[in-house]
């Protein structure tokens, strides 16, 4: 039996909504660097760290690192409440979910920290 | 032609197993996978399997046909043999209660909870509760489902939380009675399936509409109930 007690949201169209903005987000940030990229083929550390310092970009890179902890976080929930369950896992299975959600709510917190911390030391 | 059938008898049985059946077929003509198990209970009598309309009507017969779910009495053994070779077994993800023969009630419990039936508080007319063509054009595609379950047993998301997703035959019909203009209970159907599991856990993978017999889509109504559940929520 799989709870909804862990769910980030709690509601099913709140945890949709955010997959999927923060999915357009995504892609979005993915092009803007990658088309960078493809426009200046030559660019080095520094001319890279000139694009992504500007205002706009140092906010952009920061709204990207937010939606990827928010879809990787909802996203290892539903994987988790998918396959750790009693069927493969046994009476154990509860705890196993548990550990593994917060296996990765560490993880994203340390990748967040450590992600604010490039885009500060570019601003 | 060699077919292999589930065999499970669990006042006999430990655990189930595949036999093993050599069949010769008339060789100029085709026939359908339940003629075929019709042949077969002929010789064994104790080959259970669930039938009634034998025209893909009533849905009594879904089983899965080398990996693929469907109804016996309307798939021809040319749509399915591969190699010469035939796999019978029951719909996935469900209790077998003997042979081809599934427990239903877990799919039955699904169907139950999205309320399959009009919510109209409104005083009846005198007759009945009238719908312009339009209106009713907006049922087709949906009212069409028999229950065979062929769909929602084919659906990973179901195998996994079957007591939380509702599944795809269950949201079909959640959103024939939500497209329906005289049911007047659609906030509470949208409130009913919002949590994380009910209809969210649906992945868009689309095996339902690939074994439909009736060629029904319900990936489509599962679409357009999260399309109301944004519009109306946000």
């Amino acid at each position: 039996m799989v709870t909804n007690a862990s769910s980030p949201g709690r509601r099913g169209l709140f945890d949709f909504l955010v997959q999927r903005v923060s999915a357009v987000i995504l892609a979005l940030f993915a092009l803007c660097v990658g088309g960078w990229f493809a426009v200046n083929p030559g660019a080095g550390h520094s001319e890279l760290a000139g694009y992504l310092g500007t205002p706009v970009m140092l906010a952009f890179a920061s709204l990207a690192v937010a939606s990827l902890i928010a879809h990787t976080w909802i996203g290892m929930w539903m994987i988790g409440t998918d396959y750790l369950r009693p069927h493969y896992f046994g009476r154990v299975a509860r705890g196993v979910r548990l550990a593994c959600q917060v296996g990765v709510g560490l993880v994203l917190m340390a990748y967040g920290a450590w992600a604010i911390t490039v885009i500060w030391r570019i601003a | 032609m060699q077919v292999s059938v589930y065999r499970f008898n669990p006042d006999q049985d430990e655990s189930p197993r595949m036999q093993d059946l050599d069949v010769d077929l008339p060789p100029d003509r085709d026939m359908m996978v339940l003629d075929l198990l019709e042949m077969l209970k002929a010789k064994d009598p104790s080959l259970s399997y669930r039938r009634s309309c034998r025209e893909g009507v009533c849905g009594s017969d879904g089983m899965n046909m080398n990996g693929r779910n469907g109804l016996a009495c309307i798939t021809p053994l040319s749509e399915v043999v591969k190699r010469d070779r035939l796999e019978l077994r029951p719909l996935p993800g469900l209790p077998v209660i003997r042979d081809l023969v599934v427990d239903l009630t877990q799919f039955y419990k699904q169907y139950e909870r999205v309320k399959p039936y009009l919510i109209n508080d409104s005083p009846p007319p005198d007759q009945e509760r009238l719908q312009s063509p339009e209106e009713r054009e907006k049922l087709d595609g949906l009212y069409e489902c028999i229950l065979c379950a062929c769909c929602t047993t084919s659906c990973p998301s179901f195998w996994w939380n079957p007591d939380k997703f509702v599944g795809p035959a269950g949201l079909l019909q959640a959103y024939r009675f939500l497209a329906d203009s005289r049911d007047t209970g659609t906030a509470e159907r949208l409130a009913d399936l919002e949590d994380p599991f009910s209809v969210f856990r649906c992945r868009g993978i689309m095996n339902c509409v690939s074994v439909c017999p009736r060629d029904l889509n319900p990936t489509r109504a599962i679409g357009k109930i999260k399309s109301m559940m944004v519009t109306r929520g946000t």
